[in-house]
């Protein structure tokens, strides 16, 4: 397979959303002494471009979202050891930590967002669901995350979004982090209202969102 | 006479039904079920499951289950608030009440969705008493300005005072089941009484796939106790969070129901259960759970057929919309769902009223709604024969200039063979033009306020009152709750 193979291959793989095709040419790439940022960004990348691009004409739907977003993940995992062997660093869309706030069990939409982001290049540190408010900011401050994605499904819940702005204010962290809500009954009125940074309507919004925050393209 | 047929539809064979449930038995016996909840996974292992005490994992067998089974009962009467009027919750009876827990009320004036308030659940108890066609309360908004720490027991508090229906509530919090059997035990002068003539439906919602949490799993051991009817509340999420066919989330529904129905057993043999859900066809594009989707309907319909063959009583939320106004959706999506329930024979159908997912109640589409609950009772009635022969008698003065308006006949029978119109348009076009082209939703929201000003209370007898209000004042000390809304009711 040639290099314009390869990168095509990988494009395909991934807007298949075929994990074990994009993880297979993640190996290929590592043992034909492929330069792996290449194959990164021209191989992979634009094939999650495109998977955006159909979910936005209305072409793909979850499933198909979650699929690439896991083909991504499986060839990142290949890639991984080998750039940090060659003490080569991905570019990275920085650190995020997300998860759904406490008193709400309710995780799909969440899910969903980590998992695209970290497909998107992101750091993601998932803390599930039902997560107090307290470990939001002890695992940022522990990573250096730069943004805080806080989902919540119910309208009793949403208000512990807010709290969280609250405590983040209280112990002096505020202007630290970028904070972003999500979910069912929030929306950019709410995030304003209670002084958050942004929402995103859904999973591929937030990618953007996230990407924009985090001073990317 | 030819018997009247009751109209009926089942989506599935006797033998798809068949499969269906035996895979459920198998799941329940191979993988088991989550239960976050010490005493229940006790009381499973007690019973003979294959209990894992770490991973709060219990693995049911067929016979403990088909034995649970055997032990409930297929029929339960529900009475209303005097003791006197009885409601039979099993065979094909149907029962609607409104779609329960919303936590916006769609405001008319405004057409906005806002929070609801403790004065909006008032003016909600007290038009539903005057719904004739939906014969459960529920407790059916969530006020936003009672502490959550109370707020379940509040609800069913309030409820009691204004209304004498029947109610399907719930609990929010372990706490709020104590309170809340003692309203019960209170109207009804007795733990005893209450057993007899069951008042409240307590409703437990499995978290899918097949996991009991603490909350939901010592509902259902507390109501079983009590004599509480509980009613399973199974909602796997087509593709997200049970499997994407509506025969696999079938499969998923009843380990999940039949798994509650055992814990209810092992609390209290012979409790009453009923089998219920409120699963949806999951919105691949949005990531909602459209309640309104034909596929939602099918899933309902088939997995009461389900009950039925098990012998349960059993109920669904139907006859409810994903939309946020009363527009055309909302009328179709609801008339369908009713309709649909009813030909299936569902006995409790949670859905007037409700809009947005199960996350917002309107007045006006209450009455509407009751309107459609007429229409479907008028439906399963079905085609009488009243006459021997049926029309022949009819014709025998025939002439060419024949009529039936003036006929003793058409007078005996129109009322009994057709019912009223209610808030429908039926009027010539020009009529209704000069009537001002008004709305069903304008004629609802006068009709709202006319129902609420011929509200009248049936209160309490005084010192039931004054237990209930002793009760309701103790939750709200023990919460730490010193005030709550205060309403003349």
């Amino acid at each position: 397979m040639n290099k314009d193979e390869l990168l095509r291959s990988m494009n395909e793989a991934i807007v298949a959303g075929n994990k074990a095709a994009a993880a297979a040419l993640g190996a290929e790439a590592v043992r034909s002494g492929a330069d792996l940022l290449e194959v990164i960004e021209k191989g992979y990348v634009p094939g999650l471009q495109k998977v955006g691009e159909l979910w936005e004409q209305g072409e793909y739907f979850l499933p198909e979202l979650i699929s690439s977003a896991e083909a991504m993940k499986a060839a990142m995992a290949v890639l991984k050891p080998e750039l940090d062997r060659k003490n080569i660093e991905a570019q990275r869309g920085g650190k995020v930590v997300i998860g759904t706030v406490e008193g709400d069990i309710h995780d799909i939409g969440k899910n969903l967002v980590a998992s695209m982001l970290q497909a998107g290049g992101f750091e993601v540190y998932d803390l599930g669901a039902d997560v107090k408010l307290e470990r939001f900011i002890e695992k940022a401050e522990a990573v250096g995350a730069g943004i805080i994605c806080l989902s919540a499904l119910l309208t009793t819940t949403m208000t512990n979004q807010k709290r969280l702005i609250g405590l983040l204010r209280e112990k002096g962290l505020r202007d630290k982090y970028k904070v972003l809500v999500g979910g069912a009954p929030a929306s950019h009125k709410w995030a304003d209202e209670i002084g958050a940074d942004g929402y995103a309507e859904n999973a591929v919004a937030a990618v953007k969102l996230v990407r924009t925050m985090s001073g990317g393209d | 006479m030819i018997e009247t047929k009751r109209p009926k539809m089942e989506l599935l064979s006797g033998t798809f039904v068949e499969m269906l449930v035996d895979e459920g038995l198998t799941l329940l016996e191979t993988q088991g079920i989550m239960v976050e909840n010490a005493e229940a996974l006790r009381l499973l292992g007690d019973a003979g499951a294959v209990v894992d005490l770490a991973a709060q994992r219990a693995r049911l067998g067929r016979r403990m289950v088909e034995g649970c089974l055997a032990s409930t009962p297929s029929s339960i009467t529900l009475f209303d608030r005097s003791g006197e009027k009885a409601f039979a919750v099993g065979g094909d009876e149907v029962h609607f009440d409104p779609g329960s827990a919303a936590v916006t009320l769609l405001d008319h004036d405004t057409q906005e969705e806002r929070k609801a308030m403790t004065a909006d659940l008032v003016d909600f108890y007290k038009l539903v008493e005057t719904l004739e066609h939906i014969h459960f309360q529920s407790t059916g908004l969530i006020s936003s300005d009672v502490p959550a720490a109370v707020s379940d027991g509040y609800r069913l508090y309030l409820g009691l005072c204004l209304s004498s229906k029947p109610f399907v509530t719930g609990t929010f919090r372990v706490e709020g089941f104590r309170p809340m059997k003692d309203f019960l035990v209170a109207v009804r002068g007795g733990e005893r009484e209450l057993r007899l003539k069951p008042l409240a439906i307590f409703d437990a919602c499995p978290s899918p796939p097949l996991k009991w949490s603490n909350l939901t799993a010592q509902s259902l051991l507390d109501a079983a106790r009590a004599g509480i009817p509980s009613e399973l509340i199974s909602m796997g999420l087509t593709g997200a969070t049970s499997p994407v066919t509506i025969a696999g989330t079938l499969v998923q529904h009843v380990a999940e129901n039949l798994s509650g129905l055992t814990i209810c057993q092992v609390a209290a043999k012979g409790a009453p259960v009923i089998f219920g859900g409120s699963p949806a066809s999951f919105d691949m594009r949005k990531g909602t759970t459209p309640m309104g989707a034909v596929e939602t309907m099918m899933i309902d319909s088939a997995y009461a057929q389900i009950g039925k063959f098990l012998k349960l009583p059993t109920h669904a939320y139907m006859g409810l919309s994903d939309a946020k106004v009363n527009d055309p959706q909302a009328g179709f999506e609801t008339a369908m769902g009713a309709v649909l329930g009813a030909l299936s024979g569902i006995n409790v159908i949670s859905g007037p009223g409700m809009l947005d997912f199960e996350s917002s109640q309107s007045l006006e589409k209450l009455v509407i709604d009751d309107g459609i609950c007429a229409m479907v009772y008028r439906l399963l009635a079905g085609i009488a024969q009243r006459d021997d022969p049926i029309a022949l008698g009819l014709f025998e003065a025939f002439a060419p200039d024949m009529q039936f308006l003036s006929l003793p006949h058409t007078r005996q029978w129109y009322r009994k063979e057709h019912i009223l119109a209610g808030l429908v348009d039926r009027d010539p076009y020009e009529a209704w033009v000069t009537a001002g082209r008004t709305s069903i939703v304008d004629k609802a929201h006068a009709d709202v306020r006319r129902r609420l000003g011929k509200y009248e209370a049936s209160p309490l007898a005084d010192p039931v009152r004054k237990e209930m209000d002793k009760i309701m004042a103790a939750y709200a000390r023990s919460q730490g709750v010193d005030r709550l809304p205060v309403s003349d009711f």
